[in-house]
């Protein structure tokens, strides 16, 4: 029992060092060295490419309506994937119907993708249709061509990875920093 | 088409893995693989430990209670004096008293329930030190009762079953290390963040809009997450945060890692008895159950989501979108969902709370089999193997003969201490579940009112008793009540199945072999898997159908169809 007991503490000590401290720490170093851009969070001048944010105003393309349930924690961290409703909710139901009477009176046909919210409430993506259904709506705003905005988003569909792994999607960020600077 | 080849991708790299994984571990376990040897020498010698002296059960057990017993006290104290240690960049401070307990007991049970969310609870150094080792450490504990049990099998009149400490550190050093050290750099590389430096603040130069970012040591984490089948992730959306899993080819790998080294054991346990025919009995009953309960789960997904339908505003072409990410999409999602649900590990990829009714019955019926298919890390093995003795025993009822697996006979000992592994689990569940919403602490617990609020209670006790970890995310989990409760129920579903198996090794392993006649049931065919099938399928249904009649199924039929 007294060496089992001796046993454990010294071993949980080498594992606390191996495993909690030179594992993450190398891990952070080779990281650091190789994907430097992606492992500080794929930051850009207007934020990062892989968290969403909320674009107010019909002359950007709208993401998600994350923002609408988002919390933030110490600190004014955002929180991710809490709030998550039910597949009978009714607040679900009331949520959906007043997202998409919000849409309609900026001129865009709902989709189910623009009027619901993500797992991690950061999503930063919105599905090429989404996108599309923008288009009008965000042409007019801007007063720039229809073609040419259509353009713009099928310039920024990434599509499936290697061709077949998860759906094909539009970054919200990078699809609005083009048009930003669109003239 | 995407997803379909998605499905044959996998199939192909766990075949792969199934062969050469699986045989690696056999090897690793057989003591054959030496190359990490100078690492190994000098931690058996401060340990006292003589890497040639096996233990009989007894002392196999006794070391493993203690080294647990051990590491939750140990995680538990990290998590008290958070506040007093370094890389806290947000000044989080200690964790309270009741949730620490909650946690640790959850890490180094390799369940990773959290009542917590990570970004806003847990220092970097706790992620690290406190979590991230258990995640190995716990799923080493898991193989290595796995594989006492395989030898129990193999072995003949042997009093011992292995040696605890080389099998703990042979797992963590030889398996799971550098396998996660590969992964993590694909997941960083992918865009999963890996830094100390703490939160970002952003502000965009086109609207003025200001962010507060999250951040830490995530990609490296995320890939023991997945390996070890732990499923706790970094932040509190776990896998459906871009940071976690930042694309499609992240979230393959991710369901790759899970199913990984659950299934290759089959091979391994083949390979330690001398038969791989009987390894690969086990891993087509596993096939069996997972590859139905994907094309389920995948189905009711692909359906509208009815509260999204009754408000009448849009069509659902993809299917049910809520709480699910664009990258992924409804099918991509639920296959790493069911394969977390189905390994014990936990983790999420979209928010199993937001499934359709028929979506979430997939996802915790999944756990209710017991988590054998393939079930966690070694957890998955060793319990799967407590079916197939009830499978033999009930083959050996309708023929009248003593049963045999693997020629040990099983016996009224062999037989008791198999259905008392099986049975732990659902009385657990069953009990803590009807404690629950016959008090006020309990009831206090559910975001949603009626028969979800329910599924949402039953769902939080399933997931812990199994050690699996995720959570129908609408259960405020973090009161006095449920973070007690949880940890019994994890305890419960840890160690009072533990025991039990390292009995059952020890037994096996003193009995001796008796050749194959001609009325032995054979275990290697079509037949067995076809029983074992039979078997997990009756005894989940059984114990749990009127529990589910009450959650899920009320709830699917209350808008008059089932999907």
């Amino acid at each position: 029992m007294l060496v089992n007991l001796r046993r454990s503490v010294v071993l949980s000590v080498l594992f606390l060092a191996i495993c909690g401290l030179a594992y993450p720490l190398a891990g952070t170093g080779l990281s650091q060295l190789l994907f430097h851009h992606q492992a500080n969070g794929s930051l850009t001048p207007y934020g990062s490419t892989l968290i969403g944010q909320t674009w107010q105003g019909p002359e950007w393309f709208q993401g998600r309506p994350d923002g609408t349930v988002l919390t933030t924690g110490p600190g004014g961290v955002v929180v991710s994937g809490t709030n998550q409703p039910g597949p009978r909710s009714k607040s679900l139901e009331q949520a959906v119907a007043r997202q998409a009477a919000a849409l309609k009176k900026e001129g865009v046909v709902p989709t189910n993708d623009l009027v619901t919210t993500s797992g991690s409430l950061v999503d930063p993506d919105i599905s090429p249709a989404d996108a599309y259904a923008q288009v009008d709506a965000v042409a007019a705003a801007r007063g720039l061509p229809i073609a040419a905005v259509r353009r713009l988003v099928s310039s920024h569909i990434h599509t499936k990875e290697l061709g077949f792994l998860g759906e094909d999607y539009v970054d919200v960020l990078e699809l609005n920093v083009a048009l930003g600077h669109l003239h | 088409m995407g997803f379909f080849w998605t499905i044959v991708v996998l199939v192909i790299l766990l075949g792969v893995s199934w062969r050469y994984l699986g045989s690696y571990m056999a090897a690793v376990y057989e003591g054959r693989v030496r190359y990490l040897w100078w690492v190994e020498r000098p931690i058996y010698r401060v340990l006292g430990v003589d890497p040639e002296a096996e233990q009989s059960w007894q002392r196999y057990a006794g070391a493993l209670v203690v080294f647990s017993g051990v590491a939750i006290l140990v995680t538990y104290l990290l998590l008290r004096v958070q506040g007093l240690l370094p890389l806290d960049p947000q000044h989080l401070g200690a964790v309270s008293p009741a949730l620490s307990w909650n946690t640790a007991v959850s890490f180094a049970t390799n369940t990773n329930w959290q009542n917590y969310a990570g970004e806003s609870t847990m220092s970097y150094l706790s992620q690290m030190v406190a979590l991230a080792v258990q995640q190995f450490v716990s799923a080493s504990v898991g193989i290595a009762v796995a594989v006492a049990l395989v030898r129990g099998f193999a072995r003949k009149s042997s009093p011992t079953v292995g040696n605890f400490w080389v099998d703990l550190v042979r797992g963590v050093l030889y398996i799971l290390l550098p396998i996660a050290f590969s992964a993590g750099l694909v997941f960083v590389g992918q865009g999963a963040v890996q830094t100390l430096a703490g939160p970002v603040t952003t502000h965009n130069a086109l609207t003025g809009a200001k962010q507060v970012i999250p951040r830490g040591p995530v990609g490296f984490m995320e890939a023991i997450k997945e390996l070890g089948t732990n499923g706790g992730g970094f932040f509190n959306a776990n896998g459906a945060h871009p940071f976690e899993d930042p694309t499609a080819l992240t979230q393959f790998l991710s369901v790759f890692l899970v199913l990984a080294i659950p299934f290759s054991l089959t091979y391994t346990f083949g390979k330690m008895v001398g038969n791989r025919r009987q390894g690969v009995a086990l891993a087509a009953a596993m096939v069996i159950i997972f590859g139905t309960w994907v094309g389920f789960t995948s189905y009711a997904e692909s359906q509208p989501n009815p509260a999204v339908a009754a408000a009448h505003a849009v069509s659902q072409p993809q299917g049910n979108m809520v709480g699910k990410e664009v990258r992924f999409g409804p099918l991509s999602t639920s296959l790493y969902n069911v394969a977390s649900t189905q390994t014990s590990t936990g983790s999420v990829s979209g928010a199993n709370d937001s499934f359709t009714p028929m979506g979430g019955f997939g996802l915790l019926t999944g756990m209710m089999l017991g988590e054998v298919t393939p079930g966690g890390v070694g957890s998955g093995l060793y319990t799967i193997l407590l079916f197939a003795l009830v499978a033999v025993f009930l083959g050996g009822l309708m023929v009248g003969r003593t049963p045999e697996y693997l020629g040990k006979k099983i016996q009224a000992r062999e037989v008791k201490l198999a259905a008392l592994g099986v049975l732990v689990m659902p009385v657990t569940v069953l009990v803590l579940t009807a404690i629950a919403v016959s008090i006020h602490a309990g009831r206090a617990g559910p975001g949603n009112a009626g028969p979800h609020g329910f599924t949402e209670i039953l769902y939080a006790f399933t997931s812990q008793a199994n050690n699996n970890g995720s959570a129908f995310a609408g259960l405020n989990g973090n009161t006095a009540f449920y973070n007690v409760a949880g940890s019994i129920a994890m305890l419960l579903g840890r160690f009072a199945i533990i025991v039990p198996v390292l009995a059952l090794a020890g037994v096996l392993a003193a009995k001796s072999v008796v050749p194959a006649g001609l009325g032995t049931f054979r275990t290697d065919t079509p037949l067995f898997t076809g029983l074992l099938v039979a078997v997990i399928l009756i005894v989940g249904g059984l114990t749990f159908f009127p529990a589910v009649s009450l959650g899920p199924v009320v709830e699917a039929l209350s808008h008059g169809r089932l999907f």
